[in-house]
Protein backbone atom coordinates (compact mmCIF):
# COMPACT_ATOMS: atom_id res chain seq x y z
CA UNK A 1 0.00 0.00 0.00
CA UNK A 2 2.93 2.36 0.54
CA UNK A 3 3.68 2.68 -3.15
CA UNK A 4 -0.05 2.93 -3.86
CA UNK A 5 -0.21 5.98 -1.56
CA UNK A 6 2.96 7.35 -3.15
CA UNK A 7 1.51 6.98 -6.64
CA UNK A 8 -1.74 8.68 -5.64
CA UNK A 9 0.20 11.63 -4.20
CA UNK A 10 2.44 11.80 -7.29
CA UNK A 11 -0.66 11.90 -9.48
CA UNK A 12 -1.76 15.06 -7.66
CA UNK A 13 1.54 16.88 -8.34
CA UNK A 14 2.64 18.96 -11.30
CA UNK A 15 5.66 18.01 -13.42
CA UNK A 16 8.80 19.14 -11.62
CA UNK A 17 7.23 18.99 -8.14
CA UNK A 18 9.02 16.96 -5.48
CA UNK A 19 7.46 14.43 -3.12
CA UNK A 20 9.13 13.40 0.13
CA UNK A 21 8.14 9.93 1.27
CA UNK A 22 9.14 8.85 4.77
CA UNK A 23 9.28 5.12 5.40
CA UNK A 24 10.77 2.66 7.85
CA UNK A 25 13.42 0.25 6.70
CA UNK A 26 12.12 -2.86 4.97
CA UNK A 27 10.23 -3.75 1.84
CA UNK A 28 8.80 -0.26 1.10
CA UNK A 29 12.26 1.27 1.27
CA UNK A 30 13.39 -1.05 -1.52
CA UNK A 31 10.12 -1.07 -3.43
CA UNK A 32 9.28 2.64 -3.62
CA UNK A 33 12.45 3.89 -5.33
CA UNK A 34 12.45 0.94 -7.73
CA UNK A 35 8.77 1.26 -8.64
CA UNK A 36 8.97 5.05 -8.93
CA UNK A 37 11.94 4.79 -11.29
CA UNK A 38 10.16 2.13 -13.35
CA UNK A 39 7.19 4.47 -13.64
CA UNK A 40 9.42 7.17 -15.09
CA UNK A 41 9.79 9.35 -12.00
CA UNK A 42 13.14 10.77 -10.99
CA UNK A 43 14.32 9.42 -7.63
CA UNK A 44 16.52 12.21 -6.31
CA UNK A 45 17.73 10.65 -3.08
CA UNK A 46 17.18 8.04 -0.41
CA UNK A 47 18.57 9.07 2.93
CA UNK A 48 18.19 8.38 6.63
CA UNK A 49 16.39 11.03 8.62
CA UNK A 50 17.09 12.24 12.15
CA UNK A 51 14.49 9.79 13.37
CA UNK A 52 16.13 6.40 13.91
CA UNK A 53 15.13 3.83 11.31
CA UNK A 54 13.15 6.30 9.20
CA UNK A 55 14.27 7.08 5.68
CA UNK A 56 13.23 9.86 3.32
CA UNK A 57 12.83 9.16 -0.39
CA UNK A 58 12.74 12.29 -2.57
CA UNK A 59 10.93 11.78 -5.87
CA UNK A 60 10.55 14.34 -8.63
CA UNK A 61 7.53 14.11 -10.89
CA UNK B 1 -0.44 -12.45 -27.10
CA UNK B 2 -0.24 -11.81 -23.33
CA UNK B 3 -0.29 -8.18 -22.25
CA UNK B 4 1.93 -8.23 -19.16
CA UNK B 5 0.41 -5.02 -17.90
CA UNK B 6 -3.23 -6.01 -17.62
CA UNK B 7 -4.92 -7.60 -14.62
CA UNK B 8 -8.59 -8.54 -14.47
CA UNK B 9 -10.16 -9.79 -11.26
CA UNK B 10 -13.53 -11.46 -10.92
CA UNK B 11 -14.71 -10.33 -7.48
CA UNK B 12 -17.25 -13.01 -6.60
CA UNK B 13 -17.02 -12.95 -2.82
CA UNK B 14 -18.50 -10.30 -0.57
CA UNK B 15 -16.32 -11.38 2.35
CA UNK B 16 -14.23 -8.72 4.05
CA UNK B 17 -10.96 -10.65 3.82
CA UNK B 18 -11.44 -11.66 0.19
CA UNK B 19 -12.45 -8.15 -0.85
CA UNK B 20 -9.34 -6.90 0.94
CA UNK B 21 -7.32 -9.27 -1.26
CA UNK B 22 -9.13 -8.03 -4.38
CA UNK B 23 -8.45 -4.37 -3.65
CA UNK B 24 -4.89 -4.91 -2.40
CA UNK B 25 -3.95 -6.69 -5.62
CA UNK B 26 -5.88 -4.25 -7.78
CA UNK B 27 -4.40 -1.08 -6.27
CA UNK B 28 -0.89 -2.51 -6.19
CA UNK B 29 -1.11 -3.43 -9.85
CA UNK B 30 -2.63 -0.09 -10.85
CA UNK B 31 0.08 1.80 -8.95
CA UNK B 32 2.80 0.14 -11.03
CA UNK B 33 1.07 0.86 -14.30
CA UNK B 34 -1.23 -2.07 -14.92
CA UNK B 35 -4.59 -1.66 -16.56
CA UNK B 36 -6.89 -3.15 -13.92
CA UNK B 37 -10.42 -4.39 -14.48
CA UNK B 38 -12.62 -5.45 -11.56
CA UNK B 39 -15.68 -7.47 -12.46
CA UNK B 40 -18.07 -7.67 -9.51
CA UNK B 41 -20.55 -10.51 -9.50
CA UNK B 42 -22.97 -12.03 -6.97
CA UNK B 43 -21.84 -11.25 -3.39
CA UNK B 44 -18.98 -9.16 -4.75
CA UNK B 45 -21.59 -6.61 -5.84
CA UNK B 46 -21.98 -5.67 -2.15
CA UNK B 47 -18.60 -3.94 -2.36
CA UNK B 48 -19.77 -1.36 -4.88
CA UNK B 49 -23.20 -0.48 -3.50
CA UNK B 50 -23.71 3.19 -2.70
CA UNK B 51 -25.38 2.22 0.57
CA UNK B 52 -22.58 0.58 2.53
CA UNK B 53 -24.66 -0.56 5.49
CA UNK B 54 -27.69 -2.85 5.63
CA UNK B 55 -30.34 -1.40 3.40
CA UNK B 56 -33.31 -2.75 1.39
CA UNK B 57 -31.60 -2.20 -1.95
CA UNK B 58 -33.11 -3.93 -4.97
CA UNK B 59 -36.35 -4.26 -6.85
CA UNK B 60 -38.90 -6.60 -5.32
CA UNK B 61 -39.47 -8.18 -1.93
CA UNK B 62 -36.86 -10.96 -2.00
CA UNK B 63 -34.05 -8.75 -3.39
CA UNK B 64 -34.78 -6.22 -0.64
CA UNK B 65 -34.56 -8.97 1.99
CA UNK B 66 -31.23 -10.06 0.48
CA UNK B 67 -30.14 -6.43 0.45
CA UNK B 68 -30.76 -6.09 4.18
CA UNK B 69 -29.17 -9.44 5.01
CA UNK B 70 -26.05 -8.90 2.92
CA UNK B 71 -25.61 -5.16 3.26
CA UNK B 72 -22.79 -3.23 1.64
CA UNK B 73 -19.08 -2.83 2.17
CA UNK B 74 -19.33 -1.88 5.85
CA UNK B 75 -21.46 -4.94 6.59
CA UNK B 76 -19.14 -7.44 4.90
CA UNK B 77 -18.39 -10.47 7.09
CA UNK B 78 -15.04 -12.27 7.29
CA UNK B 79 -15.02 -15.68 5.63
CA UNK B 80 -14.08 -17.53 8.82
CA UNK B 81 -14.78 -16.86 12.51
CA UNK B 82 -17.04 -13.89 11.80
CA UNK B 83 -18.58 -13.98 15.31
CA UNK B 84 -21.78 -12.19 14.28
CA UNK B 85 -19.89 -9.30 12.74
CA UNK B 86 -17.44 -8.67 15.58
CA UNK B 87 -14.40 -9.96 13.66
CA UNK B 88 -14.48 -7.33 10.86
CA UNK B 89 -14.44 -4.63 13.54
CA UNK B 90 -11.43 -6.29 15.17
CA UNK B 91 -9.69 -6.55 11.79
CA UNK B 92 -10.32 -2.86 11.07
CA UNK B 93 -8.88 -1.97 14.49
CA UNK B 94 -5.80 -4.14 13.90
CA UNK B 95 -5.28 -2.71 10.42
CA UNK B 96 -5.35 0.86 11.72
CA UNK B 97 -3.12 -0.03 14.68
CA UNK B 98 -0.53 -1.58 12.36
CA UNK B 99 -0.76 1.18 9.73
CA UNK B 100 -2.23 -1.20 7.17
CA UNK B 101 -4.84 0.20 4.79
CA UNK B 102 -8.38 -0.71 5.74
CA UNK B 103 -10.80 -2.08 3.16
CA UNK B 104 -12.47 1.33 2.84
CA UNK B 105 -9.10 3.00 2.24
CA UNK B 106 -8.23 0.43 -0.41
CA UNK B 107 -11.52 1.03 -2.22
CA UNK B 108 -10.89 4.76 -2.07
CA UNK B 109 -7.38 4.21 -3.48
CA UNK B 110 -8.85 2.11 -6.29
CA UNK B 111 -11.21 4.95 -7.15
CA UNK B 112 -8.36 7.48 -7.13
CA UNK B 113 -6.20 5.24 -9.32
CA UNK B 114 -9.09 5.07 -11.78
CA UNK B 115 -9.33 1.30 -11.74
CA UNK B 116 -12.09 0.05 -14.04
CA UNK B 117 -15.13 -1.20 -12.11
CA UNK B 118 -17.71 -3.37 -13.88
CA UNK B 119 -20.88 -5.02 -12.59
CA UNK B 120 -22.18 -8.40 -13.71
CA UNK B 121 -25.44 -8.05 -15.60
CA UNK B 122 -26.75 -11.51 -14.74
CA UNK B 123 -26.10 -11.24 -11.00
CA UNK B 124 -27.70 -7.79 -10.96
CA UNK B 125 -30.77 -9.25 -12.63
CA UNK B 126 -31.03 -12.07 -10.07
CA UNK B 127 -30.52 -9.74 -7.09
CA UNK B 128 -32.83 -7.04 -8.47
CA UNK B 129 -30.04 -4.44 -8.54
CA UNK B 130 -29.65 -1.54 -10.94
CA UNK B 131 -26.61 0.46 -12.02
CA UNK B 132 -27.93 3.39 -9.97
CA UNK B 133 -27.53 1.25 -6.81
CA UNK B 134 -23.75 1.33 -7.33
CA UNK B 135 -21.05 3.94 -6.87
CA UNK B 136 -20.57 6.18 -9.92
CA UNK B 137 -17.14 4.69 -10.66
CA UNK B 138 -18.86 1.59 -12.04
CA UNK B 139 -18.16 2.13 -15.71
CA UNK B 140 -20.49 -0.40 -17.20
CA UNK B 141 -22.70 -3.43 -16.73
CA UNK B 142 -21.25 -6.43 -18.54
CA UNK B 143 -22.03 -10.01 -19.42
CA UNK B 144 -19.49 -12.84 -19.55
CA UNK B 145 -18.56 -12.42 -23.20
CA UNK B 146 -17.91 -8.70 -22.81
CA UNK B 147 -15.76 -9.36 -19.74
CA UNK B 148 -13.77 -12.03 -21.58
CA UNK B 149 -13.14 -9.60 -24.41
CA UNK B 150 -12.05 -6.98 -21.90
CA UNK B 151 -9.69 -9.30 -20.04
CA UNK B 152 -8.21 -10.91 -23.15
CA UNK B 153 -4.43 -10.82 -23.28
CA UNK B 154 -3.90 -10.17 -19.59
CA UNK B 155 -3.97 -12.10 -16.33
CA UNK B 156 -7.30 -13.03 -14.77
CA UNK B 157 -7.98 -13.95 -11.15
CA UNK B 158 -11.14 -15.25 -9.46
CA UNK B 159 -11.58 -14.26 -5.82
Amino acid sequence: MTFVKTKIELNKLQKGDILNVKVAAGEPLENIPRSAAEQGFNVLSVAETEMPGIHCIRIEK
Amino acid sequence: MVNEKKLSIIAFSGDFDKLTAVFTLATGAAAVGYEVNLFFTFWGLDAIKIKQGRSPVGKGFLPKVFGVMMGGLKASPVSRLNFLGVSPKIFRYLMRKNSVATLEELVDAARQLKINFYACEMAMHVLGLQKTDFIPEVKDVLGVTSFLRLSEGGQTLFI
